[in-house]
């Protein structure tokens, strides 16, 4: 089978609220995928869901072809809740080693799981001394054993500083190298570094994308925003050729769209003297994820 | 199996890292040790075993503390998990609701037992020495009151567990484990006194109350403990009347067994139903 987690129509609805409006998202061995969201959009009840937490009001899902929730299916997902606090008293291996024996995982993974995640020096230390940063990276040592092939990560770097969450990444992609498939939500894209295969984006519990983030940049079609700077004299002519706004006395900027940008860089080059430098700013990633989580783009975040 | 017994460890091992054990065990051997030296004074010198004096008074202490200190041992072991987000964790892995619900018991059993047997030995141990006309069978008091005092804890442990699996947060669950302590060991016998003062000679005093009485397991625990012990002449309280029970007094300490059983399966369902 080369799907791992098969969602079908997934429709989840709660006392006034649908959680989730028929979402369908498979992830394939090896595929790193982000869920990414509003709090609030779902993503928390989908991954409880998968883990046989919740039912599905109506939908399917299997996990490896088993139901969620069945002892096989338990098995093959390996899941790190957000805001998980161990007890402080235990070390980590012991956490480690627990959740080992409740997996039936050889003991011999345990100190191969700590390893991985930089972690065996400080593995017969108590976990109430661990960093914020060490605690995910023990979450993700105690997801590793049992050789699951599918980890669902909930928010795993939300709260962590730029390094350690691009070690973070770091390791997810090693674990995904060997074929164990990685579902995790987070926030933003920004948060991502692009450091996943593909992107998926609840909007109020609708998946409202799915595609490789190159994909979704195109697909967005967001502007570029272009900035001439030019000099006292000159920029009265360039703010006409241009259109745009002045700014800062001296400056020209202006949006253009994808396919313009060529023609309008070499008006640019043509400029001579009157354009000293040039700017050029393609839509940024908190951008394309905000055109994706508005309801209205046209009013919404794209300037 | 292999389940269970993890799942048993890590509650002893956290329960003798946080010094729940040493703690538990320092408050059973002062209230113990009081009751030695204090208790000494008014029994003054008397023919009967000062240990077995002890014993009797030490069982009415159980019937506070232990199910005191079993209560908060468990009232935080499902909902305080599932606020910890650990809980998820536990039950994501291939292991059954119930296996996680008994390894907890025993855990919290074994921490439980620990005090008891510390807490009480200790206490024993010192007025054997420096007690009067201690004896053989004062021992075998002490053991039985040991033994039984870890039965009555194991079904307040079972009884903690529906009250945390019943509600989301554990202070709410905190506060539900301070009303059925309350309940179980104050209200609950004012109440039997209560009915037996309206009507001393009526159905409620000849039928029923030997029943109510050994339906609530502390009061049957008490019942067990001053009937073994009655040869001494020293039991007190609500239980001195077990001689006139219509059934062995002996066959009490089967009420805290029930009690454990049927807590046990409660709160395994209702764990069954929860949605982490």
């Amino acid at each position: 089978m080369t799907i791992v987690l098969r969602t079908k129509n997934i429709s989840k609805d709660f006392k006034a609220v649908q959680a989730l409006k028929a979402v369908s998202l498979d992830v394939s061995p090896g595929e790193r995928v982000a869920l990414l969201g509003h709090n609030g959009a779902g993503k928390t009840t989908l991954f409880r869901i998968i883990l046989g937490f919740l039912r599905p009001d109506v939908g399917v899902v299997t996990i490896d072809g088993n139901a969620p929730g069945s002892a096989a299916a338990r098995r093959d997902v390996s899941y790190l809740p957000e805001n998980v606090a161990f007890p402080k008293v235990l070390t980590g291996r012991e956490i480690v080693s627990f959740y080992a024996k409740l997996k039936s995982a050889e003991p011999a993974q345990v100190a191969v799981a700590l390893d991985k995640v930089d972690l065996a020096e400080d593995a017969d230390r108590r976990c109430g001394t661990y960093s914020k940063g060490m605690l995910q990276r023990l979450g993700l040592a105690q997801a590793l054993v049992g050789s699951p092939k599918l980890l669902l990560l909930d928010e795993p770097t939300s709260g962590l500083d730029p390094l350690s969450r691009r070690r973070f990444y770091e390791l997810i992609s090693n674990v995904s190298r060997n074929g164990t498939a990685v579902l995790l939500s987070s926030h933003g894209l920004s948060e991502l570094e692009a450091k996943t295969d593909r992107v998926a984006i609840l909007r109020k519990g609708e998946l409202v994308a799915n595609a490789p983030l190159a994909e979704l940049q195109h697909s967005a079609n967001l502007p570029i925003r272009i900035r001439i700077r030019s000099n006292a004299d000159d920029v009265e002519s360039v703010h006409q050729q241009f259109g745009g706004q002045r700014i800062n006395g001296t400056s020209v900027e202006f949006n253009c769209t994808q396919r313009e940008k060529m023609e309008r860089l070499s008006a640019i080059a043509q400029l001579g003297d009157a354009a000293s430098d040039v700017d050029v700013s393609p839509p940024s990633l908190d951008e394309i994820y905000r055109h994706f989580t508005i309801e209205d783009p046209e009013q919404g975040g794209v300037r | 199996m292999s389940a269970i017994l993890a799942v048993a460890q890590t509650e002893i091992q956290i329960g003798v890292r946080n010094r729940w054990v040493v703690l538990a065990s320092i408050i059973l051997l002062v209230f113990a040790l009081l009751l030695v030296l204090l208790g000494s004074a008014p029994s003054g010198k008397t023919k009967a075993d000062s240990l077995t004096v002890v014993v009797a008074s030490l069982s009415t202490l159980s019937v506070y503390l232990v199910p005191l200190i079993a209560l908060l041992l468990s009232f935080d072991a499902i909902a305080g998990e599932i606020d910890r987000g650990t809980l998820q964790l536990t039950l994501a892995s291939p292991v059954s609701r119930g296996q996680v619900l008994l390894g907890k018991f025993l855990g919290h059993v074994t921490v439980l037992s620990l005090a008891i047997v510390f807490g009480y030995g200790i206490a024993g141990v010192i007025t054997f020495i420096v007690g009067q006309n201690t004896s053989i069978a004062g021992l075998v008091d002490l053991g039985r009151l040991v033994a039984t005092s870890i039965a009555l804890g194991a079904t307040f442990v079972a009884i903690g567990y529906v009250a945390s699996a019943s509600v989301r947060q554990t202070g709410t669950a905190a506060a539900l484990a301070v009303a059925i302590w309350l309940f179980a060991v104050v209200l609950y016998d004012l109440a039997l006194l209560g009915g037996l003062l309206a009507s001393a000679d009526g159905v409620f005093a000849k039928v029923l109350f030997p029943y109510l009485l050994v339906a609530n397991p502390a009061d049957a625990f008490r019942v067990f403990n001053m009937a073994s012990i009655d040869a001494a002449g020293v039991s007190t309280g609500l239980a001195a009347g077990g001689s006139a029970m219509p059934f062995l007094p002996q066959f009490a300490i089967i009420s805290p067994l029930i009690w454990t059983v049927v807590a046990l399966a409660l709160s395994t369902l209702i764990l069954k139903r929860v949605q982490p």
